[in-house]
């Protein structure tokens, strides 16, 4: 069962377009990882997933229940949050937020909803604690958290685990790869290859274009990845000096 | 007990009574506002919105209009409008924009009270009206009640939209992507902070307004660390700050405004410290 599918999409901002000729379903239940290089297209198209911005051109549309907003998102760190003083408890609860439609308040249910949400992160003790001083760790559970307050159907994750040490990281995939198998569709825009590799069950290879969209094993034995890989290599060390400057940022 | 019977002695006066209402409230509506201005990293557009007021004040009265307000609400609101939603994606950044703002306003509305000016005294009336004065002083009945009602739906509104304007303020992107109207709500603080910084001119003048929006919310921020809390927080010292610098100025013959903020200035370098003994 397709619960997304794109056609002829082309994605970018204010008409240019940055990628195109975009063709794939997502299926429920799969774990989609969406890797390219740097300026690719990567995180236009999965802010046009989002709505967060409009397609240049061609179809995108949800299908089989899947209503275009009921869609969890684990967006990359800003600026503003960095020194954000919110309680954990504060954060979750907001993933309900379009719930609530006007009503002003948060009911016992969406209460209840974010309780368990915690819980099944694991952050349930540090409800009250401020985010500004949780660990890199503990700041994606809480931002996943308030994901699955939003969603029970499809997670969309931003590059999760920049920044993280190797522990957690490790972690971290751990917990998405559970989400997965208990039902929830994942669509991760990853620069992470062997862990993307590892845990997906389908890879979109876009480089301005779609250079591959299909199941991972196929993906490992394509020319599409030959390319890509050698290109990789090519900017080997550069790569591996950069994620190291995200580390200790 | 002679200051305590001073002070009771000046309650007796209804524009003291009428000075101190108008300014809790606009103390209160300020600091609400604050709070998600300085998070947003706007902590700036009070400046630039009280400068545009300021212009369009010296055009109403360069028009001889009857009622100043009718001009500068709607161009405040206007301004506050184009400001907070350049946004992320403007070709203009918002630091920019509003600096840009800020001085052209104040110096087109100093040129026209220049040029067109009947009174004898421009710089008195324009230091009056950046640094606020003993306006505040003479306010009419009818001013106060308008206070009243606009501070009154500046409140409601906030806490009514509470959550929102925290999902808004924490992540804008996460709002719109699990379908909040986020450009609505952006739209809804920028009117309510051009509405409050219209009101809040006559108490400290539109130099001074930027003060009253962000010292609260950054002492509360100091030593708060929940949402909630830091809202709260931050109207209780604007409140508090409100009420000591205007007795003070009494007591003390200051500028009212200038107290006020010398105030809140106080109690943010006492939350410093507290913050950092923490």
């Amino acid at each position: 069962m397709s619960i997304i599918k794109v056609e002829n999409l082309a994605v970018g901002y204010e008409g240019k377009a940055v990628a195109t000729d975009l063709n794939f379903t997502v299926d429920e239940g799969d774990y989609l990882c969406i890797i390219g290089e740097n300026g690719a297209g990567k995180s236009t198209l999965m802010k046009t997933l989002l709505h967060l911005i409009k397609p240049v051109s061609g179809e995108l549309s949800y299908m089989d229940g899947l209503m275009p907003y009921e869609i969890g998102y684990l967006p990359q760190h800003t600026i503003v949050q960095k020194d954000f003083p919110a309680s954990v408890e504060e954060i979750v609860l907001s993933g309900l937020l379009s719930k609530s439609g006007l009503r002003p308040f948060y009911t016992k249910t969406e209460k209840k909803i974010a309780q368990r949400a915690m819980e099944k992160m694991d952050i349930l003790d540090l409800k009250k604690k401020c985010y500004r001083n949780l660990s890199g760790g503990q700041k994606q559970r809480v931002l996943l958290a308030r994901a699955l307050c939003a969603t029970s159907k499809l997670l969309v994750l931003d590059e999760p685990v920049t920044g993280l040490d190797p522990k957690v990281t490790e972690d971290f995939y751990k917990l998405i790869k559970q989400l997965n198998d208990e039902g929830l569709t994942i669509i991760m825009v990853s620069h992470d290859m062997p862990s993307a590799i590892r845990y997906s069950s389908k890879i979109l290879l876009v480089n301005q274009t779609q250079k591959f969209f299909g199941k991972t094993k196929d993906y490992m034995a394509s020319t599409a990845r030959k390319e890509f890989d050698g290109e990789l290599c090519a900017f080997g060390i550069e790569n591996e000096g950069k994620e190291k400057d995200n580390g200790i940022n | 007990m002679e200051l305590i019977n001073t002070l009771i002695y000046y309650l007796n006066f209804s524009f003291v009574r009428y000075a101190i209402i108008v300014g809790v409230l606009i103390a209160l509506c300020s600091s609400l506002l604050g709070v998600t201005l300085v998070l947003k990293r706007y902590s700036f557009i009070g400046d630039g919105l009280s400068h545009v007021a300021f212009g369009a004040m010296a055009v109403a009265s360069v028009m001889k209009l009857s009622n100043n307000n009718i001009l500068i609400l709607p161009v405040t609101v206007i301004a506050a409008i184009l400001l907070l939603r350049t946004g992320q994606n403007a070709k203009l950044k918002g630091d920019a924009a509003i600096a840009m703002l800020s001085v052209s306003a104040l110096a087109i509305g100093y040129l026209l009270m220049n040029v067109f000016s009947t009174s004898a005294n421009i710089s008195g009336d324009v230091c009056t009206t950046l640094f606020g004065s003993t306006s505040i002083l003479t306010l009419e009945l009818s001013e106060v009640v308008m206070c009243i009602v606009l501070s009154i739906v500046v409140i409601l509104t906030f806490i009514v939209f509470y959550n929102k304007i925290f999902a808004v303020t924490f992540d804008e992107n996460f709002a719109k992507a699990t379908g909040t109207k986020t450009d609505l709500y952006n739209l809804l603080i920028a009117v309510l902070i051009a509405v409050v910084i219209v009101i809040g001119m006559n108490l400290v003048g539109s130099l001074l307004i930027s003060a009253l929006i962000i010292f609260p919310a950054l002492s509360a921020m100091r030593v708060i660390n929940q949402f909630k809390g830091v809202v709260i927080a931050s109207a209780i010292i604007s409140v508090i700050c409100a009420l000591v610098g205007i007795f003070a100025s009494i007591l003390l013959s200051t500028p009212v405004g200038a107290t006020i903020v010398a105030t809140d200035l106080v109690v943010y370098l006492l939350a410093m410290l507290v913050g950092r003994a923490q």
